[in-house]
């Protein structure tokens, strides 16, 4: 093996591929704002005691758990527009995909960590006098959101690393952008390559604040 | 005679099928102490826990100062409790837990605090006092700011009395208080409840401790297979008492007497 690197093609179109990364975590970013609020809304249901609230809400969680994300983009993108009459840019159609996915996910970690908490901080709560909202804002959520933290962080990761499917509709994330720079320098090895580190710093990064801020949330134990 | 805080009316508990309190009457008078006896399946500590609704009666009245708690609901005797109504009698009926229940994000201070300021709505200040006063009568008030999980089980629990003393209830319910403490931190906890005993406090107390019960209790009561198998003074029930299966309970905990 006597290939060559030859990293001067990336290197005179790195402008494209830095718009790239900022466009996949732009991405990223408001998938997650919005996954959240989806999850946090099928987890209540989900919850629920009426039947009208968690059926569906077991409905929509176990569909979009069980379906590979790339036909959640074509379809907000492709079919959406047979069935409603509007058509999508790819970056919403994107978001669309990413949160309603991500969403399911997130309704999980909630509910988890929320159904976690022991029968007896609920009873603890119960026995002053406390009112349903009472006990969840000031004894169930604060300790559940600390047991959700890892899992939701872990899953947010996997959102980020799903974006780049969003280059299948043309929107100019970090793939997008490296296809492009590829289809001009001719350098798969070289192009594909600096992009892979690029996610892994990119989310090495992330994982380090993380880190530091989980240590803060869990430092009464 | 007085009209007692707390009545209860033919009580009713179901698990699914099974039959777990037979509909008991009962009453409480304000300065009671009241210890409850039974083994382990016996309703005890279901009963108890119906007084503060921890669990929903199925059938039969609660009622304290002679008000009956929640609305009647449906043919089949059980009652609708609204949450607002369940809320303010919890706060009347304080309970101290066999597992403390203590949370552990906040310190023990904050623990204390937390129903003052949420329940009461009592400002910071006055709420901190209170708390730091209930703190130092249980011999906790240099472990203000500890959190729970690094105090010894005998402290927790000692915080837990605190916390359900600061909220100033007519009645207070131990259950099981020091069945889960390893048995050299049983001593602290049961000399706070003697202390409140002092006080002249209305309790009731679910318990194994049979020496203690008789020193501590006004009245003793041997609940077995959902019923109230015998009643009386800690003399008649725990000394002399007139039923065989009594009789047999109490040998099986001083078999090994000395």
């Amino acid at each position: 093996m006597s290939y060559h690197w030859d990293f001067s093609g990336v290197w005179s179109r790195w402008d494209l591929l830095l718009t790239g990364l900022v466009n996949t975590v732009k991405i990223a970013g408001i998938s997650i704002v919005f996954g959240v609020i989806v999850g946090l809304l099928l987890a209540f249901m989900k919850l629920s005691p009426r039947r009208f609230l968690s059926v569906p809400a077991t409905a929509f969680i176990e569909f979009y758990r069980n379906t590979p994300p790339i036909i959640h983009f074509f379809w907000f993108y492709y079919a959406l527009p047979v069935l409603a009459n509007v058509s999508l840019n790819p970056f919403l159609a994107a978001v669309l995909a990413l949160s309603t996915q991500s969403g399911a996910f997130y309704a999980e970690v909630f509910r988890g960590g929320i159904v976690s908490i022991e029968k007896g901080q609920w009873e603890g709560a119960r026995a002053l006098g406390m009112r349903h909202s009472q006990l969840m804002r000031r004894i169930i959520l604060p300790q559940a959101l600390t047991r959700m933290f890892a899992p939701f962080v872990e899953r947010s990761f996997e959102l980020t690393k799903t974006t780049a499917l969003a280059s299948t509709l043309a929107y100019a994330d970090l793939l997008y952008q490296a296809m492009l720079v590829n289809s001009e320098t001719f350098r798969p090895l070289e192009v594909y390559t600096t992009i892979a580190l690029m996610y892994v710093i990119l989310l090495v990064t992330a994982s380090t604040l993380a880190r530091v801020a989980e240590a803060r949330l869990t430092a009464y134990r | 005679m007085t009209e007692p805080i707390l009545r209860v009316t033919d009580l009713q508990k179901y698990f699914g099928d099974l039959h777990v309190l037979k509909g008991i009457d009962f009453s409480v008078e304000a300065g009671e102490r009241i210890a409850i006896i039974g083994g382990s399946g016996s309703g005890k500590s279901t009963f108890l826990r119906c007084l503060n609704f921890m669990e929903m009666p199925s059938g039969g009245t609660i009622a304290l100062d002679g008000k009956p708690i929640g609305k009647p609901h449906g043919r089949d005797g059980a009652r609708r409790y609204p949450e607002s109504e369940l809320c303010t009698v919890r706060e009347r009926v304080g309970m101290v837990f066999q597992q403390f229940n203590l949370f552990p994000h906040m310190t023990v201070l904050e623990n204390v605090m937390e129903g003052l300021l949420t329940v009461k709505g009592m400002r910071n200040a006055a709420a901190r006092e209170r708390a730091v006063r209930e703190l130092e009568k249980v011999g906790l008030g240099t472990k203000l700011d500890a959190y729970p999980g690094k105090l010894s089980g005998g402290q927790q629990q000692r915080v837990a009395i605190a916390r359900a003393l600061a909220m100033e209830p007519e009645i207070l319910l131990f259950d099981e208080p020091t069945s889960s403490l390893d048995p050299e931190l049983v001593g602290e906890v049961l000399r706070v409840i003697r202390q409140l005993a002092d006080e002249g406090r209305t309790m009731l107390l679910v318990t194994h401790e049979l020496g203690f019960a008789y020193h501590f209790a006004t009245k003793v009561i041997f609940l077995a297979d959902g019923v109230f198998h015998e009643v009386g003074t800690p003399d008649d029930v725990l000394k002399n008492p007139r039923q065989e299966r009594t009789r047999a309970f109490l040998e099986r905990f001083t078999e090994f007497g000395f």
